[in-house]
């Protein structure tokens, strides 16, 4: 399999990545060369074998998440966490108009 | 005074021979006259206000074995104080709200903070040629990497900038350029170090550990950083272990695995070489071998290389100029605003990953590339798990090659993936692995660069590992030696 131009463009741009023509060209032959690499799981028969998300759920299957109980934790640190924002007013959060 | 070990270091502070500030004094002056770039963010006041508070405990004999000891951190673990960039334009000026769980147990030790160390961005790279910063250059030969993504962490234990640092290790990152640098590191079980405030790439994956000379100042370090972690939803709840407990257990009746297939086509002679040299001494001390197969390795690297592209793609959704972080000076809407300041924010090499990583979660490639690279992921931690009913530990090289020059790789990532064979496998199976310093190879370059053997364990199996590292480095001397000019001068 390999991807087309449109193909890297379109990835880009679910990625919200800007992406000029010049380095499109440049990252496709790249990634072709990781899908190549990547291609090689296809010939694995993994029939019935189930994924394996958490690396420690190979030792213990039983293993979750933990869910902690709904309860306030936390000191409120707003202020503190806003002042590495690029934009803020009175406690929010500034980004370029969106509804007219 | 700067080659010493942390044991030796502590009975000086606690003897009064020496105090933390003269320590910090010290090592401050030694980074100052380094021209490895290891370090990104120095701040001597800063560093010098910990060691006061240092001088304090060890005054009122409240002091820990870490107390005034100089350690750095990976600038992939938040500091308050600190800037944390992760290697990243994005993050260039980034100052935490808060201290990564990692930090703030080495502050409660008493540990001195040197600084933040330079690394592959988003701690994606092998080389530490991905950080934004430059890369940073190997003590042993300042034309070759010192390897990554850790590269700045290792590079300074090596030189002797500091005694120990922390790294993180995703696919490799802690022991490859321990390897490639000549020193010690070790990458615990996944869930042992909390990933709290440390900036993630491939959160299945993540796991911080200690570097340093010496598989006991591991142990030491590692004490303070492991634990369970409340702020951590994957931090493993067990007993609390003191990892230098078991350090002199004799080896003998030790069985070592040594998978056939590390040491096929690809694995370089010099490398070879010094990996068998140190099996045999591992015989001497009484550990058998025994012939294992690990079938699957090769395949590590493509699911690998889908698994953790996938996460990250994921988990740097949240730079998007709005909370932290970079903001692109001139756009038009808010998708461009977006789309300028992450095109502008991430590195090459981060970019493609993101880019991976989105394509194999889309709709329609979701089965045949994500899970599919799960359902391998399943079959290469089973291989292990058979694996070590044939042996307690398992050994082999850590690298196929010694490190190569500044910029041989570059702008091929491909070359630059497959060189991770021997250690992506360890992560994807969550298991704790070490490398340990076991020689020199003269690589293509016939100059001498490091070697490093690398120790695999079974779940939670770290004091073992520290144990059969230290009996090692009780044996050989390969882990006191140093590069040039590490040792002399002040």
């Amino acid at each position: 399999m390999s991807l087309s131009l449109s193909d890297v463009q379109h990835i880009a741009n679910l990625a919200q990545l800007e992406i000029s023509d010049e380095r499109a060209e440049k990252t496709l032959a790249q990634l072709n060369g990781i899908f190549a690499l990547v291609g090689q799981m296809s010939a694995v028969d993994t029939t019935g074998i189930e994924p394996l998300s958490h690396p420690i759920a190979a030792l213990m299957p039983e293993l979750s998440l933990r869910l902690r109980d709904d309860r306030v934790l936390e000191p409120d640190l707003r202020d503190a966490y806003q002042q590495c924002a690029p934009a803020t007013q009175d406690g929010l959060y500034l980004v370029p108009r969106v509804v007219e | 005074m700067h080659t010493k070990s942390i044991k030796e270091l502590s009975s000086l502070l606690r003897g009064k021979k020496i105090s933390a500030t003269e320590l910090a004094q010290l090592f401050l002056a030694r980074i100052r006259q380094s021209d490895l770039n290891a370090f990104l963010h120095v701040d001597e006041e800063l560093t010098l206000a910990q060691a006061a508070d240092a001088d304090t405990r060890l005054e009122f004999d409240d002091a820990t074995l870490l107390t005034g000891i100089p350690i750095a951190h990976k600038d992939i673990f938040v500091t308050q104080r600190w800037r944390s960039t992760a290697g990243s334009r994005m993050l260039e000026n980034y100052v935490s709200p808060f201290d990564a769980t990692v930090v703030s147990k080495l502050i409660d030790t008493g540990a001195v903070n040197l600084g933040k160390l330079n690394c592959d961005e988003f701690a994606m790279g092998s080389s530490n040629e991905n950080s934004y910063f430059g890369p940073v250059k190997n003590p042993w030969d300042k034309a070759a990497v010192p390897g990554g993504s850790s590269g700045g962490s290792a590079a300074a234990v090596a030189a002797r900038l500091t005694v120990g640092a922390t790294g993180t290790d995703t696919g490799g990152s802690i022991r490859q350029p321990a390897a490639l640098c000549g020193i010690t590191g070790i990458k615990p079980t996944y869930g042992r170090v909390s990933r709290y405030g440390m900036i993630a790439y491939a959160s299945s994956l993540d796991q911080g550990g200690p570097m340093a000379k010496t598989a006991e100042d591991c142990a030491i370090l590692l004490n303070a950083m492991a634990g369970f972690d409340l702020r951590d939803s994957t931090s493993i709840q067990r007993r609390d272990e003191d990892f230098t407990q078991g350090l002199e257990k004799p080896l003998s009746g030790l069985r070592i695995g040594v998978p056939k297939e590390y040491f096929g086509a690809g694995l370089a002679t010099d490398v070879e070489q010094a990996v068998r040299a140190a099996l045999s001494e591992y015989e001497k001390l009484g550990a058998k071998l025994v012939e294992i197969s690990l079938p699957n390795t090769s395949l590590s690297i493509p699911v690998y290389y889908v698994i953790a592209p996938a996460e990250a793609s994921s988990n740097l959704s949240r730079f998007d100029g709005v909370r932290y972080g970079h903001r692109a000076k001139e756009y038009g809407d808010l998708q461009d605003m977006y789309r300028k300041t992450r095109a502008e924010g991430f590195g090459e090499e981060v970019q493609r990953r993101i880019l991976v990583g989105t394509y194999v979660l889309c709709h329609g490639y979701y089965d045949a590339y994500y899970l599919q690279a799960q359902r391998i992921r399943r079959l290469i931690a089973q291989d292990f798990q058979l694996a070590f009913t044939q042996c307690d530990v398992i050994m082999g090289p850590v690298t196929p090659t010694v490190a190569w020059d500044i910029g041989d790789k570059a702008d091929d990532p491909v070359a630059n993936y497959l060189g991770d064979i021997y250690t992506l496998s360890t992560n994807l199976a969550g298991l704790p692995g070490m490398s340990i310093p076991c020689g020199f190879g003269q690589g293509e370059k016939n100059v001498n660069r490091p070697v490093g053997l690398q120790l695999t364990g079974n779940y939670f199996d770290e004091a073992r590992l520290l144990n059969i590292a230290h009996k090692f480095q009780q044996a050989t001397d390969w882990h006191l030696r140093a590069p040039e000019g590490a040792t002399a001068g002040i």
